[in-house]
């Protein structure tokens, strides 16, 4: 840590405006490429977006924040120009600011809690983050920040899968003095970090560099490693000494609709055809050797994020026509405004209101999708409103892709070697508030104890799972 | 890194390689399968265990040269390395109370068809396996399973070089025919293990195949691998790779095992102009 500055700052005083847009590649450019959408502030714009920050004495922003960030403290340290400073209020709470600051539905969380709400024009916290993630990674390794490590415990914990989750809970471990190992059942760390955000959202070289940080703090990454199958839980603690872990498999299982012709060459779960391009990076393809199927005209079927991410997957691998069918009313997708927007900008015609009925195909390979129109009901216990199926409404929509982005359901894999782990009726892990499962000394947290939800919902359960760790080790 | 310890070309397209692995032959059973990856650009493969040691911690596998994946494989050597190995994967085959039991292996299906066997053996079932292969030369195995307590041990080609003339079905539906079998286990291509099945299933007796559809990470997590099992969708990684063979829809799978067909022919190519194997 540095030592405390004991002049006195002059007051901050807030300079009014519109909140400082973020520069984008231009939409038709960039869905020739994979290269990132957004460019994120220069100093002088992040500058001028933190001026207008109220610095109030009781900041909202930090409860609309699952991992607490002292968004304040960043922005005031902004404000001073120091960002060297600002990095450290970051990474106290976060060890992975650059691609929070990109991937976080801020507007639901920080920023929805900003007083500047009000107005319309609440601060660009994400993007205020991404701006010194960005900074932070900028340096060379040697200079950049790390955090205050507390002495040796003694204590070594497993955590299983390298998403949001293992990641937040390893860091937070580390930093807490356990030797910490996470264990990955892919070849490559980061979870849906690297196999299912897009490139052009999240580049990998910078979830690579914030996972080689946690690298340098002590935490082990042993990759190819299937918990569940090559260990299992108990060979954890037992077979190979570790004292306590802790479980962040992620969701996983794609969920598909149940139509007929699903299973026709040319439809992907979106798990699959992300993971395709992403992790595989079929995109290079025939440089790297996993081919994906490049159709012409591609349906994705959902309305969320990763429909979103699928879609505009789909323009860049050279689809000359990319439909997004959902069958409620766009209003109600749960997909980010912002990601809906930069699909709509990039040319993704949205089918709203139709529900896929069968998968139509030829010779094994699809030929089209044939939907029904939907009208809307009186609200669901969703509290959106119900879609039903208008009768006699059938139509075809002709593609030679299909993309089911319905999201996940628990994988059985890893339950199945914890025998004795308690799980709910739909296979998810049942923890209590600290992310204690039934079994001693085993945590969990992220998608496999929710089901589907944010990469930093996921953080925030590994941190506090880590702290409630970090307790009962000291205790035990 | 995983260190290559052994290679074997067993015929002209067949080889064997041996692997250095301890956590996955740790714990692997027969039947069971595992992912690779030959070098930092490497497409995700799964391949079926021919042998393992949890002793001497290694893995054996036998694939044939097919496409860019095992293009690559056949240029490794003994000190060389894989870029990932992980497993093992799926559900291990059933053996033990099986009783009289028909196991058919056929070309490269001969090595997943061995440890499956020697369990099965080894369980106190009573075991005949039918050997099939185009011909003589791509016969695999044939010596390791003479040595196992088989209580027979049929080889069948399709041009008589070796063994009896014909398919792996004839034997197999004689053994039906004369009530000399209770279970049936089919691994080889799918469309050997279709008509095994439909062989079997006039009899009525419980047929299982091990399939080998498409796989991306293979723990249940991206549904490449889907298969019809009796019009439920199954995923073969984590619900199989052992499956009901009069269940099946094999029409489908084999269907979805061509999908990239064009793509492979091209990375291989690809491959192959910058090299001299003549393979």
């Amino acid at each position: 840590m540095r030592p405390v500055d004991e002049t006195p700052k002059p007051r901050h005083r807030p300079v009014k405006g519109t909140r400082i847009p973020m520069r984008e590649n231009d939409p038709l450019e960039r869905i020739a490429s994979f290269t990132e959408v957004g460019l994120g502030y220069d100093a002088a714009e992040a500058h001028t977006e933190a001026m207008r920050c109220l610095q109030c004495a009781k900041p909202p922003c930090v409860d609309g924040c699952p991992v607490h960030i002292d968004i304040k403290g960043f922005i005031g340290k902004i404000i001073e120009g120091d960002e060297c400073a600002g990095v450290e209020v970051l990474k106290t709470r976060n060890a992975l600011p650059a691609a929070c600051g990109r991937v976080c539905p801020q507007e639901e969380q920080c920023e929805a809690s900003c007083v500047l709400q009000r107005t319309g024009q609440p601060i660009a916290i994400g993007r205020l983050e991404r701006y010194l993630g960005d900074f932070d990674l900028a340096r060379v390794p040697a200079e950049r920040c790390r955090p205050e490590i507390a002495p040796a415990s003694g204590k070594r914990v497993a955590v299983v899968g390298s998403g949001p989750a293992g990641l937040a809970c390893a860091g937070e471990l580390a930093m807490r003095g356990h030797g910490v190992t996470v264990f990955e059942s892919l070849h490559v760390p980061g979870g849906v970090l690297v196999y299912g955000i897009p490139e052009f959202r999240l580049p990998k070289a910078l979830v690579q560099a914030e996972i080689d940080m946690l690298a340098e703090i002590g935490v082990r990454i042993v990759t190819d490693a299937v918990v569940g199958t090559t260990y299992t839980i108990d060979d954890l603690l037992t077979a190979e000494g570790f004292d306590a872990a802790f479980i962040g498999s992620g969701a996983g299982l794609p969920i598909f609709s149940g139509i007929p012709g699903e299973n026709l060459n040319g439809v992907y779960s979106s798990n699959e055809f992300l993971t395709r391009v992403n992790l595989m990076r079929a995109y290079e393809f025939p440089r790297s050797d996993t081919p994906v199927w490049r159709g012409r005209t591609v349906a994705v079927v959902g309305g969320g994020n990763v429909a979103m991410d699928a879609a505009r997957t789909a323009l860049r691998l050279g689809a000359a026509h990319v439909m997004l069918v959902y069958r409620r009313a766009e209003e109600e997708m749960p997909a980010r405004h912002e990601e809906v927007h930069h699909a709509r900008q990039e040319g993704v015609e949205f089918v709203m209101l139709c529900s896929p009925q069968e998968v139509l195909g030829r010779d094994g390979f699809v030929t089209g999708m044939r939907v029904t129109r939907m009208e809307l009901g009186e609200p669901d216990e969703s509290g959106r409103r119900a879609p039903m199926c208008v009768i006699g409404s059938e139509f075809d929509l002709e593609c030679d892709t299909v993309i089911m982005a319905l999201g996940t359901r628990a994988n059985p894999l890893l339950a199945k070697a914890a025998p004795d782990l308690e799980l709910d009726k739909r296979g998810y892990i049942v923890t209590d508030a600290d992310g204690a499962t039934n079994l001693p000394g085993v945590y969990a947290g992220g998608d496999i104890v929710t089901g589907s939800a944010t990469v930093i919902r996921a953080m925030g359960a590994g941190k506090d799972a880590a702290r409630a760790m970090d307790a009962w080790l000291r205790r035990s | 890194m995983f260190e290559v310890l052994a290679t074997r070309q067993l015929s002209d397209a067949v080889f064997e390689m041996k692997v250095a692995a301890p956590a996955v032959a740790a714990k692997a059973h027969a039947g069971q399968f595992f992912i690779l990856r030959v070098d930092a650009e490497g497409e995700r493969v799964p391949f079926t265990f021919s042998d393992w040691s949890a002793e001497e911690g290694w893995i054996r596998f036998i694939f044939m040269r097919v496409g860019l994946t095992t293009h690559k494989l056949t240029h490794l050597a003994a000190g060389d390395f894989l870029a990932d190995v992980a497993g093992p994967l799926g559900v291990p085959s059933h053996a033990g109370g099986l009783g009289r039991v028909a196991v058919v292996g056929g070309g490269v299906g001969a090595a997943v068809a061995y440890p499956v066997a020697r369990a099965m053996c080894a369980a106190g079932d009573e075991v005949t396996v039918i050997l099939g292969a185009r011909n003589a030369e791509l016969l695999i195995l044939e010596d390791e399973f003479r040595a196992l307590p088989l209580k027979d041990l049929v080889v069948m080609t399709d041009d008589g070089s070796a063994g009896r003339h014909g398919l792996v079905t004839a034997p197999l539906k004689e053994l039906c025919e004369t009530g000399a079998i209770d279970h049936a286990m089919a691994i080889g291509p799918a469309i050997m293990m279709k008509f095994c099945a439909a062989t079997t299933k006039e009899f009525a007796v419980p047929t299982v195949v091990s399939l080998n559809p498409i796989m991306v990470d293979g723990t249940g997590m991206c549904g490449a691998c889907r298969v019809s099992v009796g019009g439920e969708m199954k995923f073969g990684c984590v619900d199989g790779p052992d499956f009901d063979g009069h269940l099946v829809d094999f029409e489908e799978l084999m269907s979805r095992q061509r999908v990239y067909v064009d793509d492979e022919r091209v990375a291989d190519a690809e491959f192959s102009k910058g090299c001299s194997c003549g393979l």
